[in-house]
């Protein structure tokens, strides 16, 4: 069962901002979601092999080629908050 | 003799490297090469975290991890994969580090240090592959920072973190397994130890068996030490003091030599680790045998052959592999010609010695021609040591042509001149052959040691002192001596 207590924890961890109204309405969907997952848990799994990935695919690579960057203007052109050539944000903590 | 450990040290070392000798980043194509780069000119959608944009792993990455795991001698994992670590802080642009977590590209190895009571091994748990986050420079210090300036340059490069089990029992352990360790990884030439940021050390270290406490930040592996044994030093002090220890963690402030407490999170680290769904997991262990084919000698294997190859000190053949340039510099010297015994004292005490007396370090080589070295304090100060010198210089000592205080003399010449002259040129200029200088020199001792009373008349500030001894010193050689030389040696050795 998730709690109050968890929807608050899960807002901050995702930096949320979670109305009190919108914990419990929160509360009460991921029960629902949860409780449906529970379902799954009545099936016999336990020969079942985890299935991390869908897609069969293994070793995607690329090689060790230098390919062009962008411009720093064009890196900072989103941002008001730049100093020197760097992003420029609040202490942190 | 066994180490008894008496205050129960425990250290476990986490470090995080730098794969900076590959071309690329982790994920893609932009230059590794930021060093010396304006902020945030190294960067693309990728590695800047912006949305719609794919990962593509660098296999050369991939090739790397499984170099340092083999010369690790880890196992190398049948099947691998990445994962998210989940938060916020500015130096991920993406709001996640992708990293490995429960399938670690490298598990259980080995490595073999020099411990407090010989041979000692210190166990290796795991080394994940994970990319690195851009760079903060705090506006102010860390504690009262009043702002952060962001660097993405170093945003995905690629790193190796290697775990290790808490075997080190001593700062000295700790510091010679990151000596050790730093050595592997650059004779695999997968790192350059000199660039900044490339090596970042954690540590957990506890006393008396007791609560580990977490030790960040440390980024030199000489910082290690100290920050060890002020850690220990302090726990030592709280419990000494009838308080406790508690899990924690510390950051290590370089400048001061301090650890200080890290305010403590009201909500613990949860980092909702979860399978990276952009990147594939990969199967590579069938690259073992071709990657082991290219592995080279290690340090350890190159330091038996080169006691029997060449007949030195296990002293001097450790000193000599303690850094593969150094290696294949003596190699060099000994492939023309001189005799290995001699060339190794000279390599291993005297150059070394020097070099270190002038915080100069070998930086790069040019193989079988010469090593680079620079000043750590003064990057702009460089020296370049040539095979051919150590050959001449050698030679000349070996034949009995100059003294061993000459060829020491020739050795600080070189590395505190930025002329470039051969030990040839340096030797004619200072006449240091021996025949003549020596006769002086000794001439000069006899005459200081004789004339006491005239030597004291000279400090005392009589200038025609000196015009006496510089008269002994003639009479002494029968008028051999060059008269300014006289005087020089004795003034040389008057003041030192
Ligand atoms: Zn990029």
């Amino acid at each position: 069962m998730i709690t109050k207590e968890d929807v608050e924890h899960i807002g901050w961890l995702a930096r949320i901002e979670i109305s009190e109204q919108e914990t419990v309405e929160y509360m009460e969907k991921l029960n629902s979601v949860l409780e449906y997952f529970g379902q799954l848990d009545e099936l016999p799994t336990e020969d079942v092999v985890p299935t991390y990935h869908v897609a069969e695919i293994y070793n995607v690579f690329r090689e060790d080629i230098v390919e062009e960057c962008l411009p720093q203007e064009t890196v900072l052109a989103n941002t008001e908050y730049k100093q020197d050539g760097t992003f420029r944000v609040p202490k942190i903590g | 003799m066994v180490y008894e450990n008496p205050d129960g040290i425990r250290i476990g070392l986490e470090i995080h490297v730098q794969l900076n000798k590959l071309k690329t980043k982790m994920f893609c194509g932009c230059s590794s090469d930021y060093h010396n780069a304006a902020p945030n000119t190294h960067t693309c959608p990728i590695c800047l975290g912006l949305p719609g944009t794919l990962p593509v792993l660098n296999k050369k990455a991939v090739e790397a991890a499984i170099k340092v795991g083999l010369a690790l001698e880890g196992e190398i994992a049948e099947e691998t994969q990445f994962h998210r670590k989940n938060y916020f802080y500015p130096d991920l642009p993406k709001g996640f580090q992708v990293t490995q977590y429960d399938f670690p590209i490298v598990g259980k190895g080995k490595v073999v240090i020099e411990g407090e009571d010989g041979e000692h091994v210190v166990g290796i748990t795991r080394a994940h592959m994970e990319e690195d986050p851009g760079k903060l420079v705090h506006i102010g210090s860390i504690e009262k920072s009043k702002g952060v300036l962001i660097d993405y340059n170093r945003s995905g490069m690629p790193l190796i973190e290697t775990v290790t089990e808490p075997d080190m029992r001593s700062p000295k352990e700790a510091r010679r397994f990151l000596d050790k360790f730093r050595n592997i990884l650059e004779y695999l030439d997968v790192f350059d130890g000199n660039l900044e940021g490339a090596m970042r050390v954690d540590a957990n270290v506890s006393v008396h068996w007791g609560t580990r406490v977490e030790v960040k930040n440390i980024s030199s592996h000489k910082g290690v030490e100290r920050a060890l044994l002020y850690e220990i030093m302090r726990q030592k002090n709280v419990i000494r003091r009838g308080g406790k220890i508690t899990l924690e963690t510390r950051h290590f402030d370089e400048g001061r030599g301090v650890t200080i407490s890290m305010r403590t999170k009201e909500e613990a680290e949860d980092y909702r680790y979860f399978r990276e769904p952009d990147l594939m997991p990969m199967r590579v262990t069938d690259w073992i045998p071709a990657i082991r084919e290219t592995l080279p000698e290690l340090p350890d294997a190159k330091r038996a052959r080169f006691i029997e190859q060449y007949g030195i000190t296990d002293m001097h053949a450790k000193a000599l592999t303690s850094k593969i340039m150094l290696a294949d510099f003596h190699e060099s010297i000994c492939a023309q010609g001189v005799d290995p015994k001699i060339a190794a004292t000279w390599t291993a005490d005297v150059l070394l010695g020097e070099l270190n007396y002038r915080d100069l370090v070998i930086g790069a080589d040019v193989q079988g021609y010469a090593i680079i070295c620079y000043n750590q304090k003064n990057p702009d100060i460089v020296r370049h040591i040539r095979v051919n010198d150590m050959v001449e210089l050698v030679t000349f000592f070996a034949e009995g042509k100059i003294s061993d205080r000459a060829a020491v003399e020739v050795i600080r010449s070189i590395l505190d001149s930025k002329e470039e002259k051969t030990p040839l040129q340096i030797i004619e200029e200072r006449g240091l052959l021996k025949a003549e200088s020596d006769l002086v020199t000794m001439a000069v001792e006899e005459t200081i040691a004789e004339n006491e009373a005239a030597v004291q008349d000279y400090l005392g500030g009589a200038e025609k002192s000196l015009n006496f001894l510089v008269g002994q010193v003639m009479k002494k050689t029968k008028g051999t001596a060059d008269a300014k030389t006289a005087r020089e040696l004795i003034l040389k050795e008057l003041k030192g």
